[in-house]
């Protein structure tokens, strides 16, 4: 006999060895404090949109930077010559100058759109850092920077074309309200911007300001992935970049 | 020898002097002993054996912090194949919950000031 009873009662046993063993492991995967959490969003480029339209609706909100920086341990020093930021609102015809005429409609002339890092393609910072404490990373195309390498010369500061950077000229933590003890502070001396929320991802997680937004005005996504939303969004709407004329191919897209 | 009379006992009064941090302490009964190093309630084991733990965890922390930020690899396998996050506040902290216990009482002893704490947040709030 070619399936006899033997036969069975192996396999069925294999398969009950099979089962028990794969819950142990499953098990012990878990029962420790600091296993991997969430599986990391992967992409190979990715790009921020910013529907210009509904935020411009929603002057008044400040949702996305309040998430930000507590996300972030931002502090508030509550000085505009000392601030640091990594998402904050400029003047239409300031964030997207090549934009300006004098016949603006109003709502463009006087409305605030959202600004942060580009994390352009061929960012201008990164080639100016002596210590390479600021990078892109060439996975995802994110403008990582390493807090511990940054030696404070504000070299990169001086390259952004967009004033993404910010310096702590004094020491932070006492002007943070509330401390996210998940991410760290910084401390004086060092430069600092917006990191496409990297941890975030790291965890399978969009970007805090992506999250926090009412209107779902910012959408994040992978410019790699022809199936994504914000490729579908940049194939049906008109999109501007800050500064394109500089070369710097930035991947924040203002859909307009 | 000139002056012997004056030299000898100025000898015996420096070297007295010079030596009374050791004589002190074997004086008063306390003998130099390593911290006590509170262990951790909720884990027997480190993600490493103690011993190598206690000689490297300045280097094991270097190599975390550049593999986590630089490579963006996260996830540590231990020897005995469990997995952890490259993190000095989660994982680290996870166990070792009391920083004060665990970290400065040794890093005080060995008047030691390492960065870490500059920009990460022990949860528990201090320094």
């Amino acid at each position: 006999m070619a399936f006899g009873r033997r036969r069975f009662f192996e396999i069925s046993g294999l398969a009950a060895l099979g089962a028990a063993g794969a819950r142990v492991v499953q098990l012990s995967a878990q029962d420790h404090p600091g296993g991997p959490e969430g599986s990391p969003l992967t992409g190979r480029r990715w790009a921020m949109l910013v529907d210009v339209g509904k935020c411009l609706g929603q002057q008044g909100c400040d949702k996305c930077i309040q998430a930000c920086h507590r996300a972030h341990n931002v502090p508030s020093l509550g000085n505009p010559k000392d601030e640091v930021k990594w998402i904050w609102k400029e003047p239409y015809g300031e964030a997207l100058p090549e934009e300006r005429h004098p016949y603006l409609p109003e709502r463009l002339a006087e409305g605030r759109v959202l600004v942060f890092c580009n994390h352009c393609d061929n960012p201008p910072c990164t080639r100016v850092c002596p210590t390479q404490a600021t990078w892109k990373r060439e996975s995802d195309g994110v403008v990582m920077m390493d807090w511990h390498r940054c030696i404070g010369c504000r070299y990169c500061i001086a390259a952004c074309p967009y004033g993404s950077r910010s310096f702590n000229w004094r020491d932070p933590r006492p002007f943070i309200a509330q401390q996210d003890p998940l991410f760290p502070t910084r401390t004086r001396g060092v430069v600092e911007k917006c990191n496409f929320c990297e941890e975030r991802l790291a965890k399978g997680l969009l970007p805090a300001c992506v999250e926090a937004c009412p209107e779902r005005a910012l959408v994040f996504g992978d410019l790699e992935d022809a199936g994504s939303e914000a490729r579908h969004l940049l194939e049906t709407r008109t999109a501007l970049r800050r500064k394109p004329g500089l070369g710097t191919q930035p991947q924040v897209y203002y859909l307009v | 020898m000139y002056d012997a009379g004056k030299i000898v006992p100025g000898l015996v009064v420096f070297l007295g002097l010079a030596t009374f941090p050791v004589w002190y302490n074997v004086a008063s009964g306390g003998e130099a002993r390593a911290p006590e190093i509170e262990k951790p309630a909720n884990s027997t084991q480190c993600v490493a054996d103690a011993a190598y733990m206690r000689r490297e965890h300045m280097q094991v922390l270097n190599a975390w912090r550049d593999e986590a930020v630089r490579n963006a690899d996260r996830v540590f396998v231990a020897a005995d194949g469990r997995r952890f996050n490259k993190s000095l506040t989660g994982t680290c902290l996870g166990c070792h919950q009391q920083k004060a216990a665990h970290c400065d009482r040794c890093h005080d002893y060995l008047s030691v000031t390492p960065y870490c704490w500059d920009c990460h947040v022990d949860p528990k709030g201090g320094r």
